[in-house]
């Protein structure tokens, strides 16, 4: 692409990409996330769109959004506030516009603005007026520009209508320099014919438009970005997790087993993962939730990996069975993609209110390990993690995982594979002295003992076992020190858990914690706030269960605790019950992650609070 | 070759804490009588059970066991043994476990027709929880649960399973040792999920239930004993009756001596027939109308969810491509590098 006019050089940009649920804003987002991250910059995306699959037409309640951060400079979210909106017609326009930068660009498809849309939108009176004092209005004819690119094709004119996305994308391209190959690859692989000289002929109409109009007086251009040397791609959360399960396959050299039930945001992963046969990986459609924990213990009572990814109503309905792989003693990883509640709550949103439900969740004292991933990218680690420890100590682990973490991308450093962790699995094969219930000294594991080895044949089940044969046991005495064991075991675990680390100074006057997919906020946040002088670090938890041995002793060397999360203070409740820490709780609950404005208010806030 | 093994090698140390005159008692030294004439090596063979009183037979099998959670048996074993095709599956059951908390993982396990052999212990009352109506349970039935007499209408084990598209359907009778070894077999022997009805008695909450067809003198007039290719007939000589079928609906005929019965418009017994609306019919024959049927009602052979799996998984692993290479599948698309 050749830029006749002038081209400003900017660190980073957001745009957001705002239409009706049937406008393919979620395409044109993420084609536009692969282009720019081939370009080179880091990115940070947010995909926000409504459960319902094609709301009516025109309303808010349809209005689906793809923001995407990028910049020369290291970032970690899709920042707070939007400096381009473009808006497909009013009722996208209506949802959005209030969350642009002030002064920023708002780029319309005029066309779309008609009364009967504006009444739609719920609009009374034209808001374009007051909007072009506010922001920098851009109004395109994208609907008829687009009909134009295509006029000669035998298309009808809806499906000629369908490729105005691609109007908005190229524009877009043409507006921030982006390459577009990666765009046109995707293209010839999903369209045939006519359909595929439609849309990428009206992806190059957008760019040619923005070359050629005089609405667009420059053209912007964001400098790679310089981060650590590497092969780079793309990666969202859910893929993230997927390929953390299959890598755990390959690198335990052990079958996965996934049982999963559809639901939302987790399903992504059952359909990625149900390609994956080549690597040993069997996917149980079950037909409920409870039938798909069931089978993922089987597989693991088996032998194999057993997994399961579900999200908040779905893991609830696991706990019974939860239950059971914590007295059977079996490794099993349990996935939770978090998601607005409670009860059906808000699907398509996220939140992170599923922490107590993991940590106590079950009937009786039934310890399990939790881990969360901090970035889309983490879910890999942190899965592979997961089943490492699961297997080592013999226990279920739970990660929770969001819908924030789910559905947004960023650039990821891929692994060597080679110098991933690689762990061989000792199953029991030796009769001799061979108790179901006998324990390793060092983690308290039980033997892995699977069907169709000879002599090893045993029973287990719910019913408490007596230590060491795993007989039924009904007496006291064997319960409170089986009960204790399980504990053990699991705390155990943090022999394995690296001493937790401090973002900034390790003392000072406030340390915020954090878990989860709240990563990029907070660390945001609070780099910010030490640019700006204040004595203020963060932490952040990968490890809910056990808790880092040294975390306590990281607490105590700060003033104050400040613990934000996306719930009604369950990290919160949980610390304080720990360590009887006198913490502060920055709690927000709406179904959208915290934006780094937000965190650094309250930092303002609990930090003038000491001064005065 | 080590010896072969015998019963003995299959009971466990357990004591075993059935109320004296379970049927549960007989059922299990059946069980254990015939898993050694089966010929799997003992470390294949797992039992798998939910909760209740029949589901406390793993504890006394010495085979691998696994005693889950309430109603949910169907749904450990499909991983077991998706996940390991070569392992001889059992799910033990109760007319509660599996079909009032489990009959969603029944109906599913039927319909996928996972190879396994599903043993429901039919005793038509809660006796674990200490006697409340079942699913199976009369209607009019009096309990704790039910002083006034149970409202529920019943649902018949083998009925169900019929209309989840299973493909072997038996019922057979906790006593009867030979007719219950023999239905073992078969049902082992079927490629698919077997389900295996146990009339089973309870003496303590629901005592003599099935009392007309386990006493061997009413047997014969109280039961019909299925055979494949034979007149549906039962009774002894003097007495003899067949069971006609017209329309899937059963009725009774009565024959006299030497009467041949298929002239009279006795219906032969057909396992594979082209509807299992034949099987329904059978399997829905109530006392004390009709004789309760024995024997295999349905037997027909469709592709097993385990099986079609494991070649799903063998066809992938033969494909070019990213087969099992990680660091391939993780370079998919595109990708940058940074120098
Ligand atoms: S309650 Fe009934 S079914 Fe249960 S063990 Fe006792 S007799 Fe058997």
């Amino acid at each position: 692409m050749t830029a006749k006019k002038p081209v400003e050089e900017i660190e980073r940009v957001a745009i957001r990409f705002a239409g009706d649920s049937g406008d393919g804003m979620q395409v044109i987002g993420s084609k536009f996330t692969e282009s720019t991250a081939l370009a080179g910059n880091d990115l940070s995306t947010f995909p926000d769109f409504p459960a319902e699959i094609r709301a009516p037409a025109g309303s808010l309640a349809g209005v689906s959004g793809f923001q995407v951060h990028f910049a020369s400079e290291d970032i970690r979210t899709p920042a707070d506030a939007p400096d381009v909106l473009v808006a497909l017609n009013p009722a996208a326009l209506r949802a959005n516009v209030e969350d642009v930068r002030p002064g920023g660009m708002v780029v319309i498809n005029s066309d779309a603005f008609t009364t009967k849309n504006l009444e739609r939108a719920g609009y009374t009176e034209d808001p374009l007026p007051a909007l072009h004092e506010r922001f920098k209005l851009v109004e395109v004819p994208i609907t008829g520009l687009t009909r134009e690119a295509v006029s000669d094709l035998k298309l009808s004119t809806r499906e000629k209508d369908r490729c105005k996305n691609f109007f908005a994308l190229g524009l877009m391209y043409w507006l921030y320099q982006r390459p577009i190959e990666p765009t046109e690859r995707w293209l010839a692989g999903k369209f045939k014919g006519e359909l595929f000289e439609a849309n990428i002929r009206v992806l190059k109409a957008g760019i040619h438009f923005g070359d050629t109009t005089e609405l667009f007086p420059v053209s912007f251009v964001v400098p790679k970005a310089k981060i650590q040397p590497g092969t780079y791609r793309n990666i969202t959360g859910n893929t993230a997790l997927a390929w953390g399960i299959v890598a755990a396959g390959v690198q335990l050299e052990t079958p996965v087993f996934l049982g999963a039930y559809p639901i939302t945001p987790a399903s992504d992963v059952l359909h990625e993962l149900a390609r994956y046969k080549a690597f040993g990986v069997r996917t149980f459609q079950a037909e409920d939730e409870i039938a798909a924990i069931s089978a993922a213990i089987g597989a693991s009572y088996a032998g194999h990996l057993g997994v399961c990814t579900t999200s908040g109503p779905g893991f609830i309905l696991k706990q019974e069975a939860l239950g059971l792989a914590v007295m059977t003693e079996l490794p099993l990883v349990v996935i939770d993609i978090q998601r607005a509640g409670p009860s059906t709550g808000l699907p398509t949103k996220t939140e992170q209110a599923d922490l107590l439900a993991a940590l106590y969740g079950r009937n009786s004292d039934s310890p399990v390990a939790v881990l969360a991933p901090a970035t889309p990218g983490d879910c890999f680690h942190v899965v592979l993690e997961a089943f490492r420890l699961s297997v080592k100590h013999m226990t279920p682990v739970v990660v929770l995982s969001d819908g924030y973490l789910a559905n947004s991308a960023e650039p990821w450093l891929i692994p060597d594979v080679d110098a991933l962790p690689r762990d061989v699995i000792e199953k029991r094969t030796e009769p001799e002295g061979f108790l179901p219930y006998s324990r390793d000294p060092e983690t308290l594991a039980r033997p892995w003992a699977v069907p169709g080895t000879p002599g090893l044949e045993h029973r287990i089940g719910g019913i408490e076992k007596q230590e060491g044969t795993g007989n039924v046991s009904y007496l006291p005495e064997n319960h409170g020190r089986m009960v204790a064991l399980r504990s053990e075991k699991v705390a155990r675990i943090a022999a394995d858990i690296a001493p937790i680390e401090v973002n900034g100074d390790d003392r000072g006057d406030l340390l915020v914690v954090g878990w989860g997919g709240t990563h990029g906020a907070i660390t945001s946040a609070v780099n910010e706030s030490r640019e700006a002088g204040q004595s203020v670090s963060s932490l952040h938890l990968r490890h809910l269960n056990p808790l880092p041995s040294n975390l306590g002793e990281v607490l105590s060397r700060f003033d104050q605790v400040l613990v934000a999360e996306l719930n009604q203070g369950q990290l919160w409740r949980h610390l304080r019950a720990e360590y009887a820490l006198p913490a502060e709780l920055l709690s927000k609950v709406e179904g959208q992650p915290f934006k780094v404005g937000e965190i650094r208010s309250r930092i303002d806030e609990l930090l003038a609070a000491r001064r005065s | 070759m080590a010896a072969p093994l015998t019963r003995k090698d299959f009971v466990t140390d357990q004591d075993v804490r059935w109320c004296p005159g379970c049927g549960d008692y007989s059922i299990l030294s059946n069980v254990q009588k015939v898993m050694p004439e089966l010929e799997v090596p003992k470390e294949n063979i797992v039992f798998v059970s939910g909760i209740g009183c029949s589901s406390r037979f793993p504890y006394y099998m010495d085979t691998y066991g696994f005693h889950t959670i309430h109603g949910r048996a169907p749904a450990f074993a499909t991983g077991i043994k998706t996940a390991r095709p070569e392992l001889s599956v059992w799910v033990v059951t109760g007319d509660g476990d599996g079909l009032s908390i489990g009959g969603n993982h029944l109906l599913h396990t039927l319909r996928r027709n996972v190879n396994l052999q599903i043993l429901l212990f039919n005793n038509r009352v809660y006796g674990l929880t200490k006697g409340q109506y079942s699913p199976t349970s009369r209607e009019g039935m009096r309990t704790k649960s039910s002083p006034q007499g149970a409202i529920d209408h019943p649902v018949d084990p083998l009925a169900f399973a019929l209309g989840a598209g299973a493909t072997f359907v038996a019922r057979t009778i906790d006593v009867d040792a030979p007719h219950l070894q023999a239905t073992l077999h078969r049902a082992h022997a079927h490629p698919g999920t077997a389900f295996v009805e146990i009339l089973q008695n309870c003496p303590v909450y629901n005592d003599a239930e099935w009392a007309e067809v386990e006493d061997r003198k009413t047997r014969t007039q109280a039961s019909l004993t299925l055979e494949n290719g034979e007149p549906l007939v039962f009774g002894a000589a003097g007495n003899r009756r067949g069971v006609r079928i017209q329309d899937g609906v059963p009725s009774v005929v009565e024959l006299r001596d030497g009467e041949d019965p298929v002239a009279a418009g006795v219906a032969v017994h057909d396992e594979a027939h082209v509807s299992p609306s034949f099987a329904f019919a059978l399997a829905s024959m109530q006392r004390p109308d009709f004789p309760v049927a024995t024997g295999v009602l349905r037997a027909v052979e469709k592709p097993q969810y385990d099986q079609m799996l494991a070649e799903q998984m063998g066809e992938a692993a033969d494909q070019v491509g990213t087969s099992g290479d990680l660091r391939a599948l993780l370079h998919t698309g595109d990708t940058w590098t940074v120098e």
